[in-house]
C-alpha cells in the first residue's frame, strides 16, 4: 500500500538519482582540499535565530576563507497567532524564517544541511546567492537520518534568499510551510552610497515575511492536524486559490511586538534585512523612512534614498538602512494594510532618545472645535 | 436557592436606589419588581459604597497626555447585576426573535456570548427590557468597577513627561505587553470563578461592554477641569475586563496589528444591570459621573 509518507519520500529516489556527486568521497572528506581552496583559513558560525544576526565583520581587512554553517531541518508543530492557531511547520534550524548568514564577497560558504531521523520528509537547499545546481537544491536533497554538506563561492554582494526545493508541488509547500532564509553577502570593504562613502549600522534586525495558507473547516474555522503529511491536500487547495489566511513575520502573529519589540536608540543606525520567499510586499517604517535602500538587495547597485515605502519581490531580499531620529513607537509593516492588521504582518520598533521639536511638536492637543468655525 | 434570591431581590429593593453619584437623583421612586419570569437570568445585588476610581477617557494637563485622577465614587444604593454573563443560547433567543443582529459564528450556547458589539448589547437588553417589563441596561464603567471589587485593575501609566511625549508613548507600550496574555477560546460560565460580590467571570477572557462613552478631558496646571474642557465621542464606549479599553460600538472582533499597540481584549461580551427604579435616563447616564469626580477633587 502507497502511504503518504511513502508517496513524500518517493521524490527522493529520483532526485538522489539526478545528484552528482560522489557521496562515498563526500562523506569521508567533507572538507576542501583542492587547489588554493586547502590553504584558505576556515571560520565556524553558531547561527542565531531572527531578528538576531550573528556577530560579524561589516567590512573586513582578511582575505576570502571558507564559513562553515550548520542547518538543522526541523518539522514541528507552532502556533501562528493570538488566536492560538496550531500550524504544522517545516524549518531551518527550528526558526521561521531560518537564521541570517553572512559571509563577505569571495568567501566560500559550506553548509552541512542536517535531516535527523525524526522528521518525515526529505528536504533540500536552493541558494539565490550560489552558482549552479539548481542553488545547490540538486546536491543536497537529505532524507530523515541523513545529511549533505555543499560549498558554494559567493560572488555576488547582496542579501538572498535561500529556501527548501524539493521537487514539484513540495516546492511551494515547503516553502509556505516555513523553509526560506536569507544570506548576506557583505562587500568586503562594507557597504556604500551611491558616492561610495562607508555606511555603517550600529544593529542589524532580519525580518522574514511568510504568507500562510490555512485550511478552515465547514464552520469557518482553522483546521489542526497531526503532522505536515496530514495538512498537505488541504493546504496544496488553499494555496492554489492564492489568498492566504496569515500574513506575518517571523513565523507568527506578534513574534515583533510587544516584549518582543525590536530596539533602537535616536541617532542609531539600523539595517533591516526584509525577505519574502514566495510573494510580492512593500515594507513600511510608520514615522520613519528608508534612509538608503537597496529595494533589489543586490549592493553592487547604488542605495535608493529617502524611500516611503520599498518593494520586495516575491523570492528575494531587501535591505534598508535608517538612523532613527526620534523617539517613540514605530510599526513596521507590510503597507498591504489589510495585510499589516488583518492579516498580521506588523512588527513595533521602541526607540528611545530625546524627543526633537524641531522635526515635530503638538501645537494643540485634540480639543473642542471653537464654535465660531462650526457655523458656515 | 430560587426563594433565597428572590428574597434578597425584594430586600434590596426595598432599601435601594441604584445610581451611582453622591448627588441624590429627583424624581427616583420605588417600583416593586415584576416577578421574574423564564428568561430572566439571575441577578445579584451589589451592596451601596464608596470605591477609588480612575476615570475613564484621554486625560491631557496643560495640552500633555497625563493619567486621570483617581477619585473616589460611591454606589448609593445596591446594584442589581446579572450574576453571569449573557449566554450565546440567551443572545441567540434574541436573534430568533429578531431583536438582536446575528453575529457570525455559532458558539455553544450554555457559554458566554461572544464577538458582540456594543450595539448589538444594547439591542440585547432593549429587547430583554420589553419582553420582561423591566428596565435592563449595560452598567456604567464607574458600576462595573464596584461589581468587579477587587478585580477591577487600575490602568495608570505614572509616566508623564512635560516635553516629550514618547516617554509616555513607551511606558504605556511596556505596560501593555507586560499584559499576560490570554488565549480567545470560551470557558463554559464559571469557569473564572466568582469575584466576592458572587459575580461569575469578571475579568476572565470575555471582555464587557459598559455604556460608558470616551471621553477627552483637559486639566488646568491645578489638575482642575471644567466642563468646556471635555468632550465626549460615544461613538466609541469603554470595553471593561482584565484591563480597559475603548472600541467603536459596531466592533465585535477587537485586534491589534499596525499602529495599534498592547493586548487587545481577547472577546467581546457582556453583562446587565437592571434598574429596579424609575430615573430619568439623562441623570444615570454620565451626569452623575461628572458630578462625583468633581464632588471629590473638592
Amino acid at each position: 500500500m502507497l502511504t503518504r509518507r511513502s508517496a513524500l519520500m518517493g521524490a527522493t529516489a529520483a532526485a538522489a538519482a539526478m545528484a552528482f556527486a560522489d557521496r562515498a568521497d563526500a562523506a569521508a572528506e567533507p572538507v576542501a582540499k583542492a587547489g588554493a581552496l586547502r590553504n584558505l583559513p576556515r571560520h565556524k558560525v553558531e547561527l542565531v535565530a531572527p531578528p538576531f544576526a550573528h556577530p560579524h565583520e561589516q567590512a573586513t581587512k582578511y582575505g576570502p576563507r571558507i564559513v562553515e554553517f550548520t542547518l538543522t531541518i526541523q518539522e514541528k508543530q507552532v502556533v501562528i497567532d493570538e488566536d492560538g492557531t496550531k500550524f504544522q511547520a517545516m524549518t531551518f534550524n527550528g526558526s521561521m524564517p531560518g537564521p541570517l548568514m553572512i559571509v563577505h564577497e569571495g568567501d566560500y560558504v559550506e553548509l552541512t544541511l542536517v535531516n535527523p531521523p525524526s522528521n518525515m520528509m526529505p528536504h533540500n537547499i536552493d541558494f539565490h546567492s550560489a552558482t549552479g545546481a539548481l542553488g545547490g537544491a540538486a546536491l543536497t536533497l537529505v532524507n530523515p537520518g541523513e545529511q549533505a554538506v555543499l560549498r558554494w563561492k559567493a560572488t555576488r554582494p547582496g542579501v538572498f534568499v535561500y529556501h527548501c526545493a524539493p521537487e514539484g508541488s513540495m516546492i511551494p509547500w515547503h516553502v509556505v510551510s516555513g523553509m526560506h532564509g536569507a544570506v548576506m553577502v557583505l562587500p568586503r570593504d562594507g557597504l556604500k552610497d551611491a558616492a561610495g562613502r562607508p555606511l555603517r549600522y550600529d544593529r542589524i534586525y532580519y525580518i522574514g515575511e511568510h504568507d500562510l495558507y490555512v485550511p478552515r473547516d465547514e464552520n469557518g474555522r482553522f483546521k489542526t492536524y497531526e503532522s505536515a503529511a496530514e495538512s498537505y491536500p488541504d493546504t496544496l487547495e488553499v494555496m492554489r486559490k492564492l489568498i492566504p489566511s496569515h500574513v506575518v513575520f517571523n513565523g507568527r502573529v506578534g513574534a515583533l511586538t510587544g516584549k518582543n519589540a525590536l530596539t533602537a536608540k535616536v541617532g542609531e543606525t539600523v539595517l533591516i534585512i526584509h525577505s519574502q520567499a514566495n510573494r510580492d510586499t512593500r515594507p513600511h517604517l510608520i514615522g520613519g523612512h528608508g534612509d538608503y535602500v537597496w529595494e533589489t538587495g543586490k549592493f553592487s547597485n547604488p542605495p535608493q534614498v529617502d524611500l516611503e515605502t520599498w518593494f520586495v519581490r516575491g523570492g528575494s531580499a531587501g535591505a534598508a538602512l535608517y538612523t532613527f531620529r526620534q523617539p517613540g513607537v514605530y510599526a513596521y509593516v507590510n503597507h498591504n494594510l489589510i495585510e499589516a492588521v488583518e492579516l498580521g504582518a506588523t512588527a513595533h520598533f521602541k526607540v528611545e532618545g530625546e524627543w526633537d521639536d524641531d522635526l515635530m511638536r503638538q501645537i494643540a492637543p485634540p480639543q473642542p472645535i471653537p464654535a465660531g468655525r462650526l457655523q458656515g | 436557592m430560587r426563594h433565597a434570591l428572590k428574597i434578597k431581590l425584594a430586600a434590596a429593593a426595598a432599601v435601594a436606589a441604584v445610581a451611582v453619584g453622591p448627588i441624590a437623583l429627583g424624581q427616583a421612586r420605588l417600583a416593586a419588581p415584576p416577578p421574574q419570569s423564564a428568561v430572566e437570568p439571575r441577578f445579584v445585588l451589589v451592596a451601596p459604597g464608596e470605591r477609588p476610581y480612575r476615570a475613564a477617557g484621554e486625560f491631557t494637563r496643560e495640552g500633555r497626555p497625563v493619567d486621570a485622577p483617581l477619585v473616589t465614587v460611591r454606589l448609593r444604593g445596591s446594584l442589581a447585576v446579572m450574576q453571569r454573563q449573557v449566554t450565546a443560547g440567551e443572545y441567540a433567543v434574541c436573534v430568533a426573535e429578531g431583536a438582536c443582529p446575528a453575529t457570525g459564528i455559532a458558539s455553544d450556547p450554555a457559554r458566554p456570548a461572544v464577538k458582540v458589539s456594543w450595539r448589538d448589547a444594547t439591542a440585547y437588553a432593549r429587547w430583554l427590557s420589553a419582553k420582561t417589563g423591566r428596565r435592563y441596561r449595560l452598567p456604567t464603567d464607574e458600576e462595573w468597577a464596584f461589581a468587579a471589587g477587587t478585580r477591577w485593575r487600575d490602568d495608570a501609566v505614572a509616566v508623564s513627561d512635560t516635553n516629550d511625549p514618547a516617554r509616555r508613548w513607551l511606558a504605556r507600550y511596556d505596560a501593555e505587553a507586560a499584559r499576560e496574555e490570554i488565549d480567545k477560546e470560551v470557558r463554559p460560565v464559571g469557569a473564572f470563578g466568582v469575584n466576592e460580590n458572587g459575580l461569575a467571570d469578571i475579568a476572565g477572557n470575555v471582555w464587557e461592554w459598559t455604556d460608558t462613552c470616551f471621553r477627552r478631558v483637559r486639566l488646568d496646571a491645578a489638575g482642575r477641569e471644567s466642563v468646556a474642557s471635555e468632550s465626549f465621542n460615544c461613538g466609541v464606549r469603554v470595553v471593561a475586563g482584565r484591563h480597559r479599553t475603548y472600541m467603536s460600538d459596531f466592533v465585535r472582533d477587537p485586534r491589534s496589528g499596525g499602529c495599534a499597540f498592547g493586548v487587545p481584549p481577547s472577546n467581546l461580551g457582556f453583562r446587565l444591570v437592571r434598574d429596579d427604579e424609575e430615573m430619568p435616563i439623562a441623570s444615570r447616564m454620565v451626569a452623575p459621573i461628572l458630578r462625583a469626580l468633581r464632588a471629590d477633587r473638592g
